[in-house]
């Protein structure tokens, strides 16, 4: 081990511009034994709880599910499942409020709980996952609905499956949990190092790295002994437990990558790009769960915490479970509540409601009072002191895009690299004047979507304009050309015209043609003593009118030829 | 149970203006109490002065522009521009060039712009240049030092000679004022003198004018707590005396006789102060690193330059404000790399 320990040592680490040291206020939650909250009444489970399609509903109001049965499936390639957390009926699928920034409702299934918890089929179990073909396990992967729980929440098998263009030969493993207050990745790395090393083993297997580097901030002694102790007994020595300086936001991915590696991750690319593929450690522990146990992802940990709560704890949460619960089971609000956050101080969003359920990316409630999350002081003018620029670990200029966003200039907002921007909120935070510069940002950001939308909407409008404008051109050239041939008969003697029709006209030549196969036809059909059949047992008077008929075509068929020469 | 949203980040913001210039305002005491002891009362009642006017001026544009008076008073930035052009102007100015300097600084050059941070130049050195190219003789009649000074006047007598323009009985404008050591030097030189010999003068001390040279030390000291409390990078401070000490100890390295020492120029006129208090207001200063660099490394080469070859004694108001036209363009030249991108961006 001691060996082991020299190695992770010697790991030369990386820095990235700016950061910030932020009170980390971990110590409030940060309490063992783990407990497990009380399964609720009611569950809601969101339908989209992952980027991507939304699932779809495989059950009806009325049901009874069981404990981890599938509750919708996914549609799509880029689409995730979900399960029934607990056993019970379903009483609603409905829109109802989720936790979004948007504040807007979501299709959810609400189960009514029946309190016994009663397993359904379980998946099957892999305990031999180290054999087990590779497209078993990402089916697997993906049927247990497993997602990117660092809070992206993208569907893990989707990002299992590196493409041939970008063979990957690291695997970060994030640990970092940089965010103050959250706790709860801390404790599962404490409590659970074992099976996330069994998640890390089978998601190099799938990604084919050749090593894993596992970056962990050094406030986190007790999670980084644990993962190292583990990493030892298994002799897992392409295993590197990482210890990195605390500095927010050195768990942003591209942060991560840098700290550990000293590589950057292209402008606008994914970390595939160099052979680099990150997961979070409650990822690589959920995979676990999914392929040994068979478990489908159905509940996490959430760290409720802030002075907004009596009993700040670290809780084992099945998804779906209202807030107001958990806030609950953690003592209920203190008279100083101010604020309800979900995820952490500097990337969480408000919640407008406590009346929403936990999802799959929910890693942290922070019920902060006035001290922790004060209102904003009015904005004043920027005095470019380069705070800003100073503390982003994008190393862009925020004053400068502040400006422009300030402006509207689009254009030049972008040029400054607004994309490039991971809304980490350093700025904001540093910022003297108190202008909330993420909020520009994200303006500016949005905007720009709204006005590429727009233009390929207006591209597409001004392709379809010039189809028309060409297809009416077209058709008017057809016509022209086709006057152009009549005029030219026209202009030949009438006596020629009866010679000529038919060779002329190619729908005659074709009647002509017919005519005579049918002619020809009918001929051999007599010569086999074969007549046609409506033909037979004529009365005097029908053929009479046949004739009549035939002699009225004739006449008829003349007629038009001259009438359409006539009108031109 | 409803509560307010408001979009991250939800930490409490450790900054603010008004903290920023009242640590500036703080870092500038030891300097000023210095000036004050070396120099008299006339610079505390230019400071008050100053400072009075700054308040008032600020408080009738923002009237005038419709905007809330009480918050943007309560930056401080105001009284931070008045006590920088009270240091710098000499402690016996008659009062009306005060008004008339803050009043230009705070309404034309700062307000007529949007306020604070849209002004383009340094509204203390804008009104400092005003004043030194309008009126010459009284932006130059500075007092000696107090180991030098025959006639040391009382609080009265300076808020006399300043508000009435009164000498104490029997003293002359002549027996009261003295060329600073920076002026003395360059007018000497222009005589042909050589640096030695000028240097035997009582009024050098160590580095540069003696007291002076002590002043300098004491903004300094405010620089440093500056730096540390990290209200201003390291960029500008050492670019600028770096650049300077560089262009003084070359030519001082050519003829020894014709240009003085590099410290000379450091601790004489408003270089410390300059480099630590007004090259750095970051309203007017690149705000880029790099820029920064190149922008300190700019205002010490002109220093030197017009120092030597100037019609001006001091520099450091010119560079300042010649460098403030430059900064947007420098800083668009001199962007960082952002994180994931080649090269830094170029158009």
């Amino acid at each position: 081990m001691s060996h082991v320990n020299q190695q992770k040592q010697k790991h030369p680490l990386h820095r990235f511009n700016g950061g910030l040291h932020l009170p980390e206020n971990k110590a409030l939650s940060l309490t063992l034994p783990l407990q497990k909250a009380a399964i609720p009444k009611q569950l809601t489970v969101p339908l989209q709880q992952h980027i991507g399609e939304m699932a779809e509903p495989l059950v009806k109001v009325g049901d009874q599910v069981l404990k981890g049965q599938m509750l919708a499936k996914p549609q799509g390639y880029i689409s995730a499942p979900v399960h029934a957390p607990s056993s019970g009926t379903v009483v609603a699928i409905d829109l109802l409020p989720i936790p979004h920034p948007s504040g807007l409702p979501a299709p959810c299934v609400v189960i009514e709980t029946d309190g016994k918890d009663t397993w359904g089929e379980l998946l099957e179990p892999m305990p031999d996952y180290m054999h087990i073909d590779l497209s078993l396990l990402r089916e697997r992967i993906r049927n247990a609905g497993i997602v990117g729980l660092g809070g992206a929440a993208f569907p893990s098998s989707v990002k299992l499956t590196p493409g041939l263009d970008n063979p990957i030969h690291t695997l970060i493993i994030n640990g970092a949990e940089c965010e103050p207050y959250i706790t709860c990745d801390d404790l599962l790395m404490q409590t659970e190092a074992e099976r996330i090393l069994s998640g890390i083993t089978i998601i190099r297997r799938l990604v084919g790295a050749e090593k894993c580097l596992v970056g962990v901030e050094d406030n986190k002694p007790e999670a980084i002994s644990a993962l190292k102790q583990a990493v030892a007994e298994h002799q897992l020595s392409w295993i590197s437990v990482i210890t990195i300086p605390t500095l927010y936001p050195s768990g942003g991915e591209k942060q991560l990558i840098k700290v550990l590696t000293g590589k950057e991750v292209p402008s606008g690319s994914i970390p595939a790009k160099i052979g680099m593929i990150c997961h979070n450690v409650t990822t690589a522990y959920a995979i676990a769960q999914a392929v040994i146990e068979g478990k489908p992802l159905i509940s996490r940990y959430v760290t409720i915490t802030g002075h907004g709560v009596v009993q700040p704890k670290n809780l084992d949460v099945l998804i779906g479970t209202p807030v107001a619960e958990l806030i609950q089971q953690a003592g209920g609000y203190t008279d100083r509540v101010y604020k309800l956050i979900m995820g952490g101080p500097m990337m969480g969003f408000a919640l407008a409601t406590d009346e929403v359920p936990i999802t799959k990316a929910s890693n942290c409630l922070l019920a902060a009072d006035k001290n922790e999350s004060p209102d904003p002081e009015p904005a004043l003018a920027c005095i470019r002191c380069g705070q800003c620029a100073a503390a982003c670990p994008a190393n862009l200029l925020p004053q400068q895009m502040y400006w422009y966003a300030r402006a509207k200039d689009l254009e030049k907002v972008q040029e400054y690299n607004l994309f490039d921007c991971i809304e980490c909120g350093c700025c904001s935070h540093v910022c003297p004047s108190h202008i909330p510069l993420v909020q520009y940002f994200r303006f500016a950001k949005t905007e720009s979507w709204a006005q590429e939308k727009e233009q390929r909407a207006a591209e597409r409008a001004r392709q379809r304009h010039e189809a028309q404008l060409a297809r009416k051109a077209r058709l008017e050239a057809e016509r022209k050309a086709r006057i152009g041939q009549k005029k030219e008969a026209l202009k030949k003697p009438v006596t020629t015209k009866a010679s000529s029709d038919g060779g002329e006209d190619p729908k005659k030549a074709a009647i002509a043609a017919a005519l005579k196969r049918a002619a020809e036809k009918k001929a051999a059909l007599a010569e086999s003593g074969v007549t046609p059949k409506n033909q037979e047992d004529l009365t005097e008077g029908q053929k009479r009118a046949i004739k009549q008929v035939n002699e009225r075509r004739a006449v008829h068929e003349k007629d038009t030829t001259t009438s359409e020469e006539q009108g031109e | 149970m409803q509560f307010t949203t408001i979009t991250s980040p939800h930490s409490d913001r450790p900054n603010s203006v008004s903290r920023t210039m009242l640590l500036v305002i703080l870092a500038l005491i030891p300097g000023a109490a210095a000036m004050i002891w070396y120099f008299g009362w006339g610079i505390l009642i230019n400071m008050l002065l100053a400072s009075f006017t700054a308040v008032v001026c600020e408080a009738i544009a923002l009237r005038l522009r419709k905007r809330p008076i009480v918050p943007v008073i309560g930056d401080f930035s105001a009284v931070l521009t008045a006590l920088l052009f009270a240091v710098a102007v000499p402690p016996l100015l008659p009062w009306w060039l005060t008004v008339i300097g803050i009043a230009f600084a705070i309404l034309l050059v700062k307000q007529i712009y949007g306020g604070l941070g849209y002004n383009p130049f340094n509204p203390a050195m804008a009104a400092y240049v005003l004043l030194l190219v309008s009126y010459p003789v009284q932006m130059t009649s500075w007092l000696p030092p107090e180991m030098l000074n025959e006639h040391p006047l009382t609080l009265l007598q300076s808020a006399m000679v300043i508000f009435t323009g009164t000498l104490p009985g029997g003293l002359s404008w002549d027996a009261l004022t003295m060329a600073t050591p920076l002026d003395s030097m360059f007018t000497q030189l222009d005589q042909s003198k050589m640096v030695s010999e000028i240097l035997m003068s009582p009024l050098w001390g160590d580095f540069g004018g003696r007291g002076w040279e002590w002043v300098g030390n004491w903004y300094l000291l405010g620089g440093l707590f500056l730096l540390y409390k990290r209200i201003i990078s390291w960029h500008i401070p050492v670019s600028m005396l770096g650049s300077l000490l560089f262009f003084a100890m070359l030519f001082h390295f050519l003829d020894q006789e014709a240009y003085p020492f590099g410290m000379f120029h450091i601790f004489t006129g408003g270089t410390i102060l300059g480099a630590f208090f007004i090259a750095t207001d970051p309203v007017s200063a690149c705000t880029t690193k790099k820029g920064q660099l190149v922008y300190g490394a700019c205002i010490g080469l002109m220093v030197f330059v017009i120092r030597t070859w100037g019609g001006y004694p001091d520099a450091v108001a010119f560079a300042v404000l010649l460098l403030n036209m430059a900064a947007p363009t420098i800083d668009y030249y001199t962007q960082p790399r952002t994180f994931g991108h080649q090269g830094a961006r170029r158009d």
